[in-house]
This record gives structure tokens, sequence and C-alpha cells, in this order.
């Protein structure tokens, strides 16, 4: 049986109003808020994050293959799969592909994960998808869409839900695009892409797949796909293939929350869906964008038995609202801004951040085998790797140890203003793991005002700077979510 | 057994320029200026002088000092140990004399850091870009906070403490022409300052300054032919740390284990039994208030957690029991990295001379210095003893 075997989901903990927005250019605001990625987040530390939240629980090491999908890659050359495997702990000799440009490289991605498990050259295989696209200042579309990630595993065991069928249509028509350096999103008129493309072409996929199967809609539980923009023509294409509202994944939540995170959207909406399935629910899930993807899933009684994850519920239930529309033109670099008068970073290292690519990338340590102590060093100036331990002195006689899901307490801190951050005060944070081992982290997504010594805290994958083209990626503490 | 220096060289001769934004001044304005001095008053000329170590954490090689004053060809040594370079050149220059390799000998700190147009120092960074957001006065902060949660003061109370040390060392740095910061400042400026790195606000943090420093050292029993009151070193004492307590949860982050035990170590190589009872006066590495709080304690000169009640009690004042920061510390009299372990003896030294003017203490038999380099959970301690 070959289907998805767990599921997760990342939403940023900054959301922001929409209002907000429509107050600094005028014009209207569309009800809700959005999600909004923080200064240290691009798609590919979401999609770390989903995929973490999918594979909690579960071992790393059965999984042979990673599809990273998204429209906002940090590279253009340079593949960022083999990166996102990294903190994920997963083998080396995995099939690893970035799938972008397309709004449906999210399902894409699924439906090749689904043939490399049919055709036997993997048993299991991730595919974790994550947006952050930007709507040009006062604009329909900054308000509309919001940053977000979803992750599914696929496997031929231990399926929660078996995808028994799947239907591509191809599609062309330019309805949102992005150049080579353009930062904005663009797109042609609305109402015909609403008319020819959106309403058209969902509706073939997903006829086109019940057909195959012969299946009608009173035969799904649940369908679940992307809606547009405009969430009326969500519900009226849904109703004009015969479904009910009560059988409608409404996009309504996330819309209202999160907001159209591109290639993360369809699968987002399936997360949803799944934290409310019942075994024997058979559902039918479809992603949009230059034609579509369709699925036929049949929910198992192996769903019962997937642990608690945090998911879309888990992820919307905590938050922190922007209160200004000047820290999102700051984050997502809209606006230049005047540099501090504060050393210059050093240009990166390749080939040290290559040799300590295990250390920075997916927080490995050591455990002392003479004295049983854990230490992580993140290699401040000339103490990585580390070969001496810091407590017995007992040389290059250690296992490896991973911290990145120890939980850990603030042991001390200070708010610095006099740091160089995007979002400032620097809160610097020195933690103790909880079971060994302490170090330095910036402490990210993080209320200033609640920070203390005593204060839980968990690893998340962060971005720490650009360099050169280059996004330089590594851990930050962040009080427990 | 180590040897020890105690009473093997002395320092006949020394100089310090003023310290601040010397905007008009380049380096080799600093160090001929400050080594000028130095000669002047050993009564020395530059053939003198067999050998020269030089500190300085920014400018490379011994060119540094033997381009500005053209030394013809010397014997020069760069030496650099962060903030504690200072003391470094010292101790390379007093070991060479103590070994009978040299009979005079010149130690010269300098940096000139106001060409770099920034808040704060360079540095603070790695290469694979990993390293925390944190300026050095984060790092420092890190302590205070501690400090104020394991001795439950509250963030008031605290920060009232750490006020007090800094009003005390701008009143004396207001005595000192040389110094760089000379304003009285009161309690409430300083709790009402804009805060840099939380505990930490604008006047809890040293002044960054241009400045040079220079010593000359000769062995002991030659002293007297150059002056008749030469100041001995008695101590010389250096620790650094295995920088452990950034990764195990062993260190308590309320002291500085280097500081204590380099005291330790001076003590006994002076022969000092009763810290508090026998140094007669300190300057003492206060890059940031809480630095300085913490290494009364580190030096034994306050119990354990109890600095709060000296400070109140105005011990470490110019007019108290143990005066701390005579010449204004690196609070005030500024801190060109490399000059300030030198600049810190050079306040001893005038201070046993009976030199010090409107700052001068009353008898002064032991003076002590702790220059500090690197982050506290990394540091170099050096501490030098002086006395007549």
């Amino acid at each position: 049986m070959v289907g998805i075997a767990s599921y997760g989901a990342y939403i940023p903990w900054h959301r922001m109003e929409r209002g907000l927005l429509a107050k600094a250019w005028g014009g209207f605001a569309i009800p809700g808020e959005k999600a909004v990625a923080s200064y240290d987040e691009d798609s590919l530390t979401m999609a770390v994050e989903a995929a973490r939240d999918c594979l909690s629980g579960l071992d790393s090491q059965p999984v042979d293959g990673l599809f990273f999908a998204s429209t906002t890659s940090p590279y253009k050359e340079k593949q960022c799969s083999a990166i996102v495997a990294m903190p994920l702990d997963l083998r080396r000799d995995i099939r690893t592909a970035d799938i972008t440009t397309s709004l449906r490289s999210g399902t894409t991605a699924m439906a090749l994960a689904l043939d490399s498990i049919k055709a036997g050259t993997a048993n299991s295989f991730l595919v974790t998808a994550a947006d952050s696209r930007l709507g040009a200042p006062g604009g329909m579309l900054e308000q509309s869409l919001g940053d977000g990630a979803a992750s599914v595993l696929l496997s031929n065991k231990d399926v929660i839900a078996r995808v028994s069928a799947s239907y591509s249509i191809s599609d062309e028509l330019a309805g949102n695009w992005r150049a080579y350096g353009d930062t904005f999103v663009r797109s042609w008129d609305d109402r015909m892409v609403l008319d020819e493309s959106y309403s058209k072409v969902l509706p073939e996929a997903i006829s086109g797949l019940m057909k195959k199967c012969g299946l009608k809609a009173k035969d799904f539980a649940k369908v679940v796909f992307d809606p547009p923009t405009d969430l009326r023509r969500h519900a009226r294409v849904a109703a004009e293939l015969g479904f009910a509202t009560s059988q409608v994944q409404d996009p309504v939540n996330l819309f209202m929350n999160v907001g159209i995170t591109g290639s993360a959207m369809a699968l987002m909406m399936l997360v949803s869906a799944l934290e409310e399935a019942k075994p024997g629910d058979r559902i039918m899930f479809a992603g949009y964008g230059n034609g579509a993807d369709a699925f036929v899933l049949e929910v198992t009684d192996d769903i019962e038995r997937l642990g608690k994850r945090r998911g879309i519920k888990g992820c919307l239930d905590t938050k922190r609202m922007l209160d200004n529309y000047q820290t999102y033109l700051r984050w997502r670099d809209i606006v230049p801004m005047e540099e501090a008068r504060r050393p210059e970073k050093r240009h990166l290292s390749l080939s040290a951040i290559w040799r300590e690519r295990r250390v920075i990338l997916g927080l490995w340590g050591i455990k002392c085998r003479r004295c049983g102590t854990p230490q992580y060093d993140y290699g401040a100036m000339s103490t990585t790797p580390i070969r001496v331990c810091a407590v017995c002195q007992a040389q290059d006689d250690f296992d490896d140890y991973n911290f990145s899901g120890k939980k850990g307490t603030i042991f001390s801190y200070t708010q610095d203003n006099l740091a160089p951050v995007a979002d400032p005060p620097a809160t610097v944070v020195m933690i103790d793991f909880e079971d060994g081992g302490r170090s330095f982290f910036d402490l990210a997504d993080r209320d200033p005002a609640e920070v203390k010594v005593g204060m839980g805290v968990e690893m998340t994958f962060r971005k720490m700077h650009f360099d050169r083209g280059l996004s330089n990626y590594f851990w930050k503490a962040r009080p427990v979510r | 057994m180590p040897g020890s220096i105690k009473d093997r060289v002395a320092i006949v001769g020394m100089g310090c320029t003023k310290f601040g934004e010397l905007w008009e001044k380049g380096p080799s304005d600093l160090i001929v200026e400050a080594v000028n001095e130095a000669y002047a008053d050993a009564g020395v000329e530059a053939k003198d002088i067999q050998a020269v170590w030089v500190g300085t954490q920014f400018h490379y090689g011994g060119r540094s000092v033997s381009e500005p004053l053209r030394l013809q060809y010397k014997p020069v040594t760069r030496v650099e140990n962060a903030c504690a370079s200072g003391t470094e050149a010292v101790r390379g220059a007093a070991y060479a004399v103590a070994a009978g390799i040299y009979d005079v000998c010149l130690a010269v700190g300098f940096e000139k850091l106001k060409d770099e147009a920034m808040s704060g120092l360079p540095g603070m960074q790695n290469l694979t870009g990993t390293y925390f957001a944190s300026t050095m006065p984060g790092c420092f902060a890190i302590m205070a906070t501690r400090y104020f949660d394991r001795y439950g003061l509250s963030p008031e109370e605290g920060k009232t403490m750490l006020a007090r040390i800094s009003v005390k060392s701008h009143h004396n740095g207001s005595l000192n022409p040389k110094a760089h910061l000379r304003r009285e400042i009161t309690v409430e400026q300083v709790l009402n300052a804009p805060i840099i790195a939380w505990p930490l606000g604008l006047f809890d943090c040293c002044g960054v300054s241009d400045g040079a420093a220079a010593a000359v050292i000769t062995r002991a029993d030659m002293a007297r032919k150059f002056r008749p009151d030469p100041v001995y070193i008695k101590a010389l004492q250096i620790c650094t740390s295995p920088t452990s307590g950034r990764i195990t949860t062993e260190f308590d982050y309320t002291h500085v284990e280097e500081a204590y035990r380099a005291g330790v170590a001076a003590y006994a190589e002076a022969g000092v039994k009763n810290p508090r009872k026998e140094i007669s006066m300190a300057e003492v590495h206060d890059c940031f208030s809480i630095t300085e709080a913490l290494t009364m304690e580190d030096l034994q000169f306050s119990a354990r957690g109890r600095v709060k009640e000296d400070i109140e009690a105005g011990v470490f004042k110019l007019d108290g029991e143990l005066p701390v920061q005579p010449d204004g510390g690196l609070k005030c009299f500024g801190h060109p990295i490399g000059a300030s372990g030198i600049r810190m003896i050079y306040e001893m030294y005038l201070q046993l001379q009976g030199k010090a003017d409107k700052r001068q203490i009353k008898n002064p038999k032991l003076g002590l210095t702790h220059n500090m380099g690197n982050e506290p959970y990394a540091p170099t301690v050096s501490i030098a003893i002086v006395g007549l």
C-alpha cells in the first residue's frame, strides 16, 4: 500500500493584520491576517520546520528521498534539498531534488515521490513545500499572500492515507509569474485567469480523476484543493463539481490566519484535513498552477496511531501580532536601512562551513565516553571540531550527540541594542540543554519583555545572514512554542 | 616549582599619552609621545634600550613600533592577548630582564581605535557565520543578569549597585587630565541612560579610545642608578581560560575563575596574605561596571555575593579603605586595547612615587593591576603587583 505515512506543517509565529497594509497605502482592507516569516526565516527554513514536524516521533534513517518544493527557493543555482537533509539527519544515499517555479510544485513533488515508491526505487520519500512570496507594496497580493510550509512523508508501509490514484493536467497560461530579477509577483487580469484557467483546469483534473476511478462526488468525505485569492471562486468550483458545502475543506481558516502560501497551500489544507480525518474517509486532493495534480486518498486505521504533531492547529495556536508595517518592510528587505556603525560582517568561508556541516546544519555535538558530558560547540574561534573534552580532557573518545531535538532553559541572557539586527534588541541567551551541554544562541520568536532566566526553549532552524548570494543557515533557540 | 619575579626587575621610567578620541593624532604620534615620556622619566635614550615588547591587538608585527620610532635594528616582539596585551608586553620585557638576557628593555602598548568609525570594538565573528548577534557589552551583560538572579537583586537594586561603580570612576576621571572622560555623573544619570545591552546602560560601558603607554624595565640591582624611587614588580601572573564555561553547565557565570586563580597566584608570589588589608590600591579591568563588581570578589577584596555592601560603604572610593580605579579606570581614562595594561601600571607607579596630584592616595605600599582579555567565558587575566 502506497500513501502518506505522516504529515507536518509550519506557520511563522508572526502575523500581521491586513488592515495595517491598507492603512499604509490606502484602499480596501481584506479581512483577516497574514503569516509573516521572521527576518531569519525563508522558504528553506520553513520547509525544514514543517519536515521536522512531519518526522517527529519517527526515525529519519529509513527515508530514501527528499523533495523541497517552492517558488521562492533562496537559490537559482544550488540545490536546497541537500541543505534541508542536514537538519533532518537524512542518510547520504538518498535522492534529493528541488521542485521549483510552479505554484503546484508541492503536489507535483508528491506525485513524483509516489511514482518513485511505486517504481520500487524508494520505500519512503519526504516532501516538504514552503513559500514566502511577495506582493508589491500597495497591491492586493501584498495582503492576500502569506508564508507557511507543509510536509508529507510518502511510504509503502505504515500508511495513514493510501493514495489510490492520481491524475494531472498541464495547461499554459501566465496567470502569475516572476522572472529572474523580479522581487514581486506579477499577474494577469484575475477575472480572465479565474474564468479560463482556475475554474476550468481544476474541475478538469478532479472530474478526470473521478472518471478514471469510477467515483462520484458523493463518494468523498472531503475535497481539498487550492483556493485562488478570491475564495468565492473556490466554493463555486466545488459546487459545480457536485460537492456539498459539508464536503469541502474550507480554505477560509487558512486564508484568514495565514494567507495564500503558494506551493505549500494545497498541502497545508491537506494537513488540516488529515488532522480531522477518520479511518475510512476518502479524500479528493488537488493542487493548482499551470495545470493541476489530483489524488484520491483513502484514510486508514493507522491515522489513529500517528503521534500528535504541531501541525496547522498547533501553529495557529501561538502567534505574535506585528503592530507596524515598517517591521515587515525591513524583514522582507523591501526598504534599504542605514547601516549600523559596527564591524562589517566577515565573508563566509565555505570550506569551514563544509568541514563543520554536521555541527552547523545538523546541530551535532559530542558526548564524552569517559565523563558522559554532552558538549556542543558552534565554532567560536579555534574550538571546532571538539578534540578534547571540556570537563575531563579525554581526547577523541566521544560519541556523536544531537542537540536539535533537545529542549533547554535560559541560564542567562542579554537584550543587546548595540548589535545590528533586523529585529532589535538582539536577544542572546546562554542555554542549558535538558540532558547536559550549554551554548550561546540567538533567541528567535520572542517578546523581549517576556524573556527571563529559567524560561524553557527549543531549537529552530534559521537563516543567520546573507553574504555574496549565500544564505547562511544555523540554529537558534526560541521560547517553547 | 616555578620561579618568582618578585623584586627581580624594576620599572624606572613610564609614559602615557592622554587617552581619548584623538582625531588629530596618528599611531606614531601616540607611540613617540608615550615612549619619549618614559625615556625622559628614566633618563635613557633609544640607544640604551636593548629589546622591545609591544602589545597591540590590531597593529601587526614588531614594525608597529620600530617604524614610528625608527629603532635601529633592535629585537622587537609584538605580543597580543586581546585586551590584556599591554600587560603581556610588560611580562615579556620583565621576564627577559629577569632571565639575565637584557639589562634595559622597553614595553609599549598602544591602539588607534577611533579611525574605525564604529561604536565599540571590531571583532566577534567567526568564519562560519554562526556567532550569535551579541556584542562585547552583551557578553558581559550576561554576567550581570546571572549575578542579579543568583543573589536575588531586583533589576533596580542591581543596576544601582553598578551605577555607584561608574559614579566613583567618573569622579576619579574628573581629577585626571589625561583621562578620556572627565565629567562627574550621578546615579540618576546612570540609571536613566540608554540601555546598550540589558542590563548594562551607556554609563556601564568604558570609553573606546586612542592612546599609548610605555615602561622602561631594568634589573632590580641597577634600578637606583636610574632614579631614587624605582617601582619593583612583586608579582606577574597570567591565567588563560580553557573556555569550558561556554559549553558545560558547571560554570556559574557570576565570577571569573581565571581572575580568581591569577589573583591567588599573584598574592602567593608577592607574599600577600590578606589582599583586602595589604593591597593599597588597584586598577582593574572595568571594561563594564559588572566586570569591576565581580573582580572585587574574584580578587578577594569582597566576599562572594557581598560586593554591593562594600560599594555602598565606599570602600573602593579614592578616600576609601581600598581605592580602585584612582585614575578613572577603563571607564573614564579610556580603553585603547593594547595600552590599557601599561596604563594601569602607570597609575600605580605615579601613586607609589607620590606624583598622582589630586588623586594621590595616602602612603600606598602595594598596587595591583588586573588586565582581562576576551569574553568573560574565555578570558586571559593578567595580574601585576607593584611596590616600592
